[in-house]
């Protein structure tokens, strides 16, 4: 089985993200080979075959050109699987590649099972085994569950691809920096984070409360900050802030994977959630079945004491 | 102008999930269903610019599914949607996304609309690819997880999010495809007027079949729950015993309280 792993490059840099492919390659046992559309000067270290399209020429971000390169290198190396990362590139770019060969697609694999893909569903609560009918197929994985172990190193073979000159139908303008982050969770000994289960904005000052209590930062979901009742520089996860304190308390969150990404480090992880089977529960060192906004006044009291 | 907006019916996440007696999808019995979160975004953003044309669009709702699904079609028309199209469905389990896709084109092939917008993903199976199958097979534009969006005459420009903070500006002519990030904007809930509206306006109806003449590309062989991994103590019980029980955990287990 041959695969043709799609790097991902991003302000000039190849994302290290990159090197997970090759360990999910590893993972089925097969060949690889890998695309950067990209400077050569980023090329992954990697002992194998790499195709190179010029991002000076192509552009970073081009859906219609990096497309109609894909589908040549994926034609050159007659690759069974072209994997992306479950990524906004990826998620973008995968499906309009297996459309235009009416392959079948799985996306946001986070295990092989048996040699099957395994994906999971309804905010991780299920999983389920997807399988392409088609002998080719487009393949996304989920960022951080395919880990790439030792040290990456090999020099590749390039071959380059170029391109007849086609429409760009979606110009890109520039990128937008990250917002700097005025409150530096990263920091933070102690972090209480409210989720969408303290049910309004009013209730945030008892999750902020405890939090000053164990003499800590508020911390926030994505839902939280997006209904604007905390402020985003709080929010914790894969479009927040990535900490790892020596006590994290999960105050009404799911546990979805974009927000396990922010946290799943800490050092002890205690979850208040009405949901026995809330998939932060996986990750969580205690989970307090109950009602948040009951536990935590509580909670706050006593340390008062 | 002429919108669509595709939206999903899905189980409330905070369901507790069985699988059916196929072992291939989740049991619906017993389930609450709502829309699709991210299509929310969706409808709201429609709406917001049928608005700036000062009313000159045109919005239809379009779900897939089982008789269910008409609820969530209904609340889009609450939210402004001009008419809703039930295709009927009641395989829509067994669907992959190549089919789901095939069929709206199939429906929008002949209606010229000048924009579509989908959520960037379902909650339930969240597999990320209707917009994007959907735009290459109409040759559409297409940009995905959209945060921002702008439109000035037939050009729109917006805002994708990426990882880590990062956001890229893109812009594109109609016709296009755009899928909705959380974020997007500020949802409206829909007014008691406008719910009673609801009943005025147009509801179609199809089989599935009209549409859909695609086999499916991928299958599920399978589905079932995690393997319980989870390392976490559970507490339960009365609230004022729980507290000092993870007081005294905190204790013994954390620095934080010395
Ligand atoms: C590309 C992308 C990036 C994302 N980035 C992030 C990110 O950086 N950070 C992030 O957080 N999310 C992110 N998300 C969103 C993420 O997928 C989830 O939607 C989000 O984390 C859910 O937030 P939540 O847990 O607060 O809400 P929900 O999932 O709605 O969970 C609420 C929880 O509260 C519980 N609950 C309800 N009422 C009570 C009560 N009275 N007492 C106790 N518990 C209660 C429920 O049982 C449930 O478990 C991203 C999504 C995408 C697609």
């Amino acid at each position: 089985m041959k695969t043709l792993l799609i790097c991902e490059y991003r302000q000039g840099k190849l994302l290290d993200v990159s090197y997970e492919l090759l360990a999910f390659a590893e993972r089925l046992g097969a060949d690889k080979a890998m695309l950067l559309i990209g400077d050569e000067s980023q090329a992954p270290k990697f002992g194998g075959k790499v195709y190179l399209a010029d991002a000076g020429k192509y552009g970073e971000y081009n859906p219609d050109a990096h497309k109609q390169i894909v589908l040549e290198a994926a034609r050159r190396e007659q690759a069974d699987l072209i994997v992306f990362v479950h990524s906004s590139y990826g998620w973008d770019l995968a499906p309009q590649v297996a459309a235009s060969l009416r392959c079948a697609q799985v996306s946001e694999i986070v295990g092989v099972v048996e040699s099957k893909f395994e994906v999971a569903a309804c905010n991780a609560k299920l999983r389920r085994i997807a399988t392409p009918k088609t002998p080719q197929a487009a393949l996304t994985i989920q960022a951080g569950a395919f880990g790439y172990r030792g040290e990456a190193q090999g020099t590749p073979q390039i071959e380059r691809i170029e391109i007849p000159a086609g429409p760009a139908r979606i110009e890109f303008v520039g990128y937008e920096a990250a917002e700097k982050k005025e409150l530096d969770l990263a920091k933070a000994d102690v972090i209480v984070s409210a989720g969408r289960g303290v049910g309004k904005k009013d209730n945030v000052t008892a999750i902020a409360a405890l939090a000053k209590a164990l003499g800590g930062e508020l911390g926030a979901t994505r839902p939280v900050v997006d209904a604007g009742w905390v402020e985003h520089s709080h929010q914790v996860g894969s479009t927040g802030q990535v900490v790892s304190p020596k006590l994290y308390v999960a105050c009404g969150v799911s546990g979805a994977i974009h927000h396990l990404a922010g946290m799943k480090n800490s050092e002890f992880i205690v979850a208040i959630n009405k949901d026995k089977d809330a998939p932060i529960g996986e990750v969580a060192d205690v989970l307090v079945v109950a009602d948040v906004m009951q536990l935590v006044p509580a909670l706050t009291a006593k340390l008062a004491k | 102008m002429k919108i669509l907006v595709c939206i999903k019916q899905v189980p409330d996440m905070e369901s507790r999930f069985k699988v059916n007696a196929d072992g291939v999808w989740y049991d619906e019995r017993d389930l609450a269903f709502r829309m699709n979160e991210y299509d929310e975004y969706a409808v709201e953003q429609a709406v917001r610019i049928k608005e700036q044309l000062g009313g000159a669009a045109d919005i239809t709702i379009l779900s897939i599914g089982p008789a269910r699904v008409v609820e969530a079609i209904k609340k889009g028309m609450a939210m402004g949607g001009d008419r809703g199209v039930h295709v009927k469905d009641d395989s829509l389990a067994q669907r992959d996304p190549w089919q789901l896709a095939s069929t709206i084109a199939a429906f929008a092939r002949s209606k010229n609309f000048d924009l579509i917008f989908t959520g960037m993903q379902s909650q339930d199976r969240g597999s990320t690819q209707v917009g994007a199958i959907l735009a290459e097979l109409l040759g559409y534009a297409c940009a995905t997880t959209l945060i921002g969006f702008e439109l000035n005459g037939d050009v729109v420009t917006a805002r994708r999010e990426l990882e880590g903070g990062v956001k890229a500006i893109v812009r594109f002519r109609l016709p296009a495809v755009v899928t909705c990030q959380l974020g997007l904007n500020t949802p409206r809930y829909p007014t008691l007027p406008n719910i009673m509206k609801v009943r005025q306006k147009e509801l179609l109806a199809f089989p599935v079949a009209d549409f859909l003449t695609e086999e499916s590309l991928t299958i599920t062989e399978k589905m079932y729950l995690p393997e319980k991994k989870g390392r976490a103590r559970v507490l339960e019980g009365d609230v004022s015993q729980l507290a000092d029980q993870l007081l005294a955990i905190l204790k013994e287990k954390t620095t934080v309280l010395r």
